[in-house]
């Protein structure tokens, strides 16, 4: 549990939330109202603030068991759709990487590769309900005879089919620039030479881990919204890095907190859940993530009305720098920069593009706030994900 | 004055002919170069903005047909599927004449088809594989 005072309880906020008389606010309307009432009575005004993203995030993949065999097998390798799992887990249990591409996919022998399939689509053809081929082969064994397995499948023929991202939800990221003198094909999309254009991947003043910036009500057993459905932060993500920069209101400028989450699959929709192909570079997930701040504080009330003009990252060449591995910021932006469509750059005027779709973040913000209004209470985290203190200015 | 952006294809019969020469000499279109590409003794693709009454451009495009000129339309060309797309904006980022744009108050991609020179390079950048349709580097 967090050490921060806390004002206003879960218990409080819950008990509220089941009788209907929660007040819950999205992380988009939110510094409207502290702006014109002030932090103070924004606290006491609202109980929950919902936040929303949705875009590509790797690390991502799915636990997936496809129930025993007759005669049985010891699955060592697995495919979906020719797609490979990896097997080594337990006899029928796999896991499915969303980066996984195709067997016999060309890559990037023709530069840029397209990645038409991989486990990303594995994973929305599930979710949708589609055919998929699944395939199995083993050594065998005295209790697990069977060698080869084949069968089409849908999710319903699935015992389990688990969402388990290792590291989601990255609070703020690079911003993308490139250049060099050639075009780039990138996780942050296609970056023209000479500065031709900008890019950037976070929905900014929605986006969950930014409003709760020392992540004092987000850690193990926060639940949330995940791929349309209800699912839970199992841990901090891979890469969590809480001493990242910070500005004078203690925000973070920079990628820093990531969270592992979990949910299930038969339960999503893939209006909140898509495979994707990423030209040049591979296959992915984008998913949409959403999660419930409970205003236990000012401070709390304080996070959650910044808004994008408050919020800023950092501008990265990835022609050269990234590449190499020598990333350095060329120019500190702020989202509303960003979402205006042009940034200033040494003297020009760039066009700057979303690969995080705000439209969506919108979208899972208002439908998690449907929920807390039907009941959905809010998860008390049993453990805290690593922080740093926090400096009140 | 309407403007149309269309796609020409040139067989290799007819590649060599000064074709567009005589739309503006005969029929006064102003047309504007927007994309081209040779294929040497094979095709040749030229997409060109039209501009002019719509009777001089109904005449250009028969006047084109007769030559046997293949005609595309380009605003029918490039198409999005509105369910597979979700608005992420990846594509906005390499349209050249914002047929993908961004609506700053809403945050949605809108398509404007008549803006469209069907260069495909939303193909390329949708993550999603939302938009379709033959541009001018299409197989021959």
């Amino acid at each position: 549990m967090s050490s921060i005072e806390i004002k206003k309880s879960y218990e409080e906020i819950n008990d509220r939330i089941k009788k209907g008389k929660a007040v819950v606010v999205t992380a988009e309307e939110m510094p409207e109202i502290v702006k014109t009432e002030g932090v103070k009575k924004a606290f006491e005004k609202v109980d929950v603030v919902t936040t929303g993203t949705f875009g590509v995030m790797c690390s991502s993949g799915a636990f997936l068991n496809f129930g025993h065999t007759k005669p049985k097998i010891r699955a060592s390798k697995v495919w979906l759709n020719d797609v490979e799992a990896y097997g080594g887990i337990a006899a029928v249990d796999c896991y499915l990487g969303a980066t996984q591409v195709k067997d016999d996919d060309p890559l990037n022998m023709v530069h840029p590769g397209s990645f038409s399939y991989g486990g990303g689509h594995v994973i929305e053809d599930l979710i949708a309900g589609r055919h998929v081929k699944l395939k199995a082969k083993s050594y065998g064994t005295d209790c697990y005879p069977l060698k080869e397995f084949e069968k089409t499948i849908t999710i319903n023929d699935l015992r389990n089919a688990l969402l388990y991202n290792p590291r989601n939800a990255y609070q703020n990221y690079n911003v993308a620039i490139n250049l060099s003198k050639k075009m780039k094909y990138t996780y942050m999309g296609i970056l023209k030479p000479d500065m031709g254009n900008i890019t950037y991947s976070s929905a900014g003043q929605l986006s969950p881990l930014l409003n709760d910036p020392y992540y004092w009500t987000i850690g193990t057993g926060t639940k949330i919204f995940l791929g349309g459905a209800a699912g839970a932060v199992t841990w901090h993500g891979t890469q969590h890095s809480p001493d990242s920069m910070r500005d004078e209101n203690g925000m973070v400028r920079e990628g820093a907190g990531t969270i592992a989450v979990c949910g299930d699959m038969k339960e999503m929709n893939t209006e909140f859940i898509r495979g994707a192909s990423l030209t040049g570079y591979g296959t992915s997930l984008m998913v949409g993530i959403g999660i419930p701040i409970p205003i236990l504080n000012e401070d709390l009330a304080f996070f959650t009305g910044l808004s994008d003009r408050d919020i800023k990252a950092q501008l990265i060449d990835y022609g050269i720098d990234y590449p190499e591995g020598n990333p350095v910021s060329l120019k500190e932006v702020t989202y509303a920069e960003l979402k205006s469509g042009y940034v200033e750059f040494r003297g020009r005027s760039i066009p700057s593009s979303p690969l995080s779709s705000y439209p969506k973040a919108r979208k899972i913000a208002n439908v998690l706030r449907e929920w807390i209004e039907n009941g959905f209470t809010v998860g008390v985290p049993q453990l805290q994900a690593p922080t740093i203190p926090y400096m009140k200015k | 004055m309407k403007s149309i952006n269309v796609l020409l294809i040139f067989k290799k019969e007819i590649m060599y002919k000064p074709i567009i020469y005589r739309i503006a000499k005969d029929f006064d279109i102003i047309f504007n170069v927007l994309e081209a590409k040779i294929l040497p003794k094979l095709e040749g693709r030229i997409i060109l903005e039209l501009r002019g009454t719509d009777k001089q451009l109904d005449t250009t495009i028969s006047y084109f047909r007769e030559e046997g000129v293949e005609v595309q339309t380009l605003a029918e060309m490039i198409k999005r599927d509105e369910k597979k797309c979700v608005h992420c904006g990846a594509c906005t980022a390499v349209c050249r004449v914002d047929a993908l744009a961004i609506n700053r108050s809403t945050m949605e991609v809108e398509f404007h088809p008549d803006k469209c020179v069907a260069c495909g390079l939303c193909r390329q950048a949708c993550p999603v594989n939302a938009m379709s349709g033959t541009a001018i580097d299409r197989e021959i």
